[in-house]
């Protein structure tokens, strides 16, 4: 940091607020204003999260090996698969990749500073640990919440409602945590840019957040009214939810659905830009069809805020209703087949690195393929009412969101950690946890498809003789997953204090991000950059002015 | 020397300060985030529809709506739009009396809104557990209550900080903006809240 002494502070000159020249380690567990320590905040206590969900998981699997229940009481496994359910969604999967990616980047990728209201973003992160203490308190108060993370009334009024009234409040929080992200993420891309992007010049990882952001803003705040409702049926003695006192469960229903099926796209949109990132520098190639990728993302948002009865066809749906939503699930499918199709495009021809970044972009893909084959099944309502409930549908929402949101934030851990560290993650143990999660994703996810369409029933904790041997290759493969975490972490931790040092631009990347140092100093650059060229250019003539000057490049040109 | 934009007077000629100055976008943050707490409110409509909708009787007989007193605190509330815009017009004006004077009058128009709200809970006769349609005209008059109350707390900070020597002025109102859009906010959610709760029973 010999230039930063030299220099004059930009917050010196006016008098206020100084900060250091570097974070120290403790910085990490303040209220820091920082995008990128609050990015790191958001990452590192996700992958907490995750291992307290997949513990669960392993948990609920080690049951589900023999049809008896024999290892956890029913109560308790229907704690566990309440709680992963939240947890993965809510503490790990949305922190992770909006949270952590979002903030750490966003601001790095267009050329600002930091975001546009830094405050709001500390308290944005700060809402989510007491959001897991209070999930874990609900297991101390009561044994934790019983009626799956969606909760459905009447089953969530008339089981554990203290542990319930905690869930509740725990959701609101990261709700209001999300809606405060995105109302940030917008207003940076927007507004902050630096003057030289325009709009289609801006990486597709932003494009990505941008819809991200529309569809948390719009779809979150309909989740805390129906939790409000929740909390006053559960506790005040309302009957929003109560039949028997005129009230109506698929009212929450809808409610619940209005948001929850958006936050599946709040789930893959931010990995659909990692992807975006992740191929072209891996592959040497320029983004095939820049545009519709973009313009895909915001097509989603768009059509994923009108699908959400697709997950109510067995809740005495109206036909008319069941034929709209069919057609919308289905409508859906184009604009994500537009972004799969642009990256296989990508892809062809390309002079692909098999990076353990890029190898889990490209285990992405087929994975997605598949869980989103199985989605187009589903969103058919003749179909669905048929596996409606079974495992089919709990092998289709882990291909998407194991083999897609989880597969992406490994790839986007691998891509940005030299970014992030300074330091290159160690790329053999990189390739075995690639290896290991993805036989193990296999392994456990195939079978439930079989198993759904065979008539096994989803959230039970004992099940017909007849579905054993299928159930036990299941719980091997969570097994084998469970196993797949530990050289990842091994290589976190270790390359994080002693990997291999990073250099400004390892990739040999052409977005914004790999302009500053690794890890960038504080207000990201001594000098704003200026744009010369678009974030994709590569294999033509401008690839050859990334990078600083004479700084050695570590992997080969184009 | 004051600085190019809004309040923080900046002092430097040096370029990289430049960055610091970027424009003030609480105002645009601020909009945003209504945008989506319009949607909590939506969501609570919806309900407050599809009851009505599927029941035979709404209200029903014994939980009536009161239709003078509302009626008469729409009237307080929609025109206290126009008077604390007259204090941000003021204020723009650097006419901080005039703004100190419009915004004091709007503090005591919420706050009669808010002992009116009062008012009518305690005389209407039932309470939120009565029923279905009790349920929801507690719930979503007393969350928009609960939200006249925080804007009241925003426009009582501004008067309390607009003590202070050249807090604001014509080119400082960031403050009084924002709490001038977020009681336009609480007013246009009452706008939707009385026709629906209120003004539908009459049809």
């Amino acid at each position: 940091m010999a230039q930063a002494e030299v220099s004059i502070k930009p917050t010196e000159l006016q008098g206020g607020h100084g900060h250091p020249d570097k974070w120290k380690w403790y910085d990490y567990f303040t209220f820091n204003v920082d995008h990128k320590v609050i990015g790191i905040q958001y990452l590192v206590t996700s992958f907490l999260f995750y291992l307290v969900g997949g513990f669960m998981a392993v948990l609920m699997r080690t049951e589900l090996a023999t049809p008896d229940s024999d290892f956890l009481s029913p109560d308790l496994y229907n704690a566990f698969l309440t709680n992963h359910g939240t947890i993965m969604i809510f503490l790990w999967i949305v922190p992770a990749a909006i949270g952590g990616f979002g903030n750490y980047l966003i601001p790095l990728m267009i050329g600002a500073r930091d975001m546009a209201f830094p405050k709001l973003n500390a308290i944005a992160f700060w809402l989510n640990p007491p959001a897991g203490a209070l999930l874990a308190a609900s297991f101390f108060f009561g044994g934790g919440a019983q009626a799956g993370w969606t909760s459905y009334p009447p089953l969530s009024e008339i089981t554990a409602n203290l542990p319930q009234t905690l869930w509740c409040a725990a959701l609101v929080m990261v709700g209001t945590s999300s809606i405060l992200g995105s109302v940030n993420f917008l207003v940076t891309i927007w507004k902050m840019r630096v003057p030289s992007m325009k709009w289609d010049q801006m990486p597709l990882f932003c494009w990505a957040m941008v819809a991200t952001s529309i569809l948390a803003l719009f779809a979150t705040p309909v989740l805390a009214a129906a939790l409000i409702l929740l909390i006053f049926d559960i506790n005040f003695g309302t009957s929003f939810f109560k039949p028997d006192a005129g009230g109506n469960v698929v009212v929450y229903q809808h409610l619940f659905w209005f948001y929850s099926h958006p936050a599946v796209y709040l789930m893959i949109l931010p990995i659909f830009g990692i992807m975006s990132e992740v191929i072209p520098v891996h592959a040497r190639k320029p983004i095939f069809g820049y545009k519709a990728i973009a313009y895909s993302s915001l097509t989603i948002c768009l059509v994923g805020l009108f699908v959400w009865v697709h997950h109510m066809f067995t809740s005495g749906t109206a036909p008319w209703m069941r034929i709209f939503f069919t057609i919308s699930t289905l409508i859906v499918a184009v604009p994500t087949g537009v972004k799969i199709f642009s990256w296989v495009a990508t892809l062809w021809g390309g002079k692909i690195r098999y990076t353990t970044a890029m190898l889990f972009a490209v285990g992405l893909l087929s994975m997605f393929v598949f869980g989103g084959l199985s989605g187009v099944t589903l969103g058919a309502a003749p179909f669905d009412i048929h596996v409606h409930d079974t495992y089919y549908v709990v092998g289709h929402f882990h291909y998407v969101l194991f083999g897609g949101s989880v597969f992406g934030i490994y790839s986007g851990i691998y891509h940005w950690f030299p970014k992030m560290t300074g330091r290159m993650l160690n790329e053999p143990l990189g390739k075995v946890h690639f290896v290991l999660t993805f036989i193990g994703t296999i392994l456990t996810f195939t079978p439930m498809h079989s198993l759904g369409m065979q008539g096994m029933p989803r959230r039970v904790a004992m099940y017909d003789p007849q579905f054993a041997d299928l159930n036990q290759l299941v719980t091997i493969g969570s097994y084998v997953l469970a196993v797949s975490v530990i050289p990842f972490y091994i290589n976190v931790i270790w390359s994080w204090m002693a990997g291999k040092e990073a250099g400004p631009n390892p990739w040999n990347a052409m977005t914004m991000e790999w302009t500053t140092d690794s890890p960038p100093m504080i207000e990201n650059w001594e000098v704003l950059p200026v744009l010369t060229h678009g974030p994709y250019e590569y294999g033509m003539d401008k690839a050859d002015q990334v990078g600083p000057a004479g700084e050695p490049v570590a992997t080969t040109r184009p | 020397m004051q600085g190019a934009v809004d309040s923080t007077p900046v002092v430097t000629g040096h370029e990289v300060a430049a960055h610091e100055e970027h424009q003030d976008l609480r105002v645009l943050g601020l909009i945003t985030f209504l945008c989506s707490e319009f949607l909590m409110f939506a969501g609570f409509f919806a309900v407050f529809l599809v009851f009505r909708g599927s029941n035979a009787q709404w209200p029903p007989e014994e939980t009536e709506v009161e239709l003078l007193l509302p009626a008469v605190n729409t009237l307080i509330l929609v025109s206290s739009s126009w008077v604390i815009n007259l204090g941000t017009k003021a204020i723009k004006a650097n006419d901080l009396a005039g703004m100190r004077k419009w915004f004091g009058i709007t503090a005591a128009m919420g706050a009669v809104f808010l002992a009116g709200q009062v008012y009518e809970y305690m005389n209407l006769g039932y309470g939120l557990k009565t029923n279905l349609f009790s349920n929801c005209f507690y719930l979503t008059t007393g969350f928009h209550g609960a939200h006249v109350f925080i804007g009241l707390v925003l426009i009582l900070g501004v008067l309390w900080r607009s003590r202070r020597a050249n807090h604001y002025s014509d080119i400082a109102h960031t403050g009084p903006e924002m709490a001038e859009i977020y009681w336009h906010f609480v007013d246009v959610v009452w706008i939707v809240l009385f026709t629906l709760i209120y003004l539908l029973t009459l049809i």
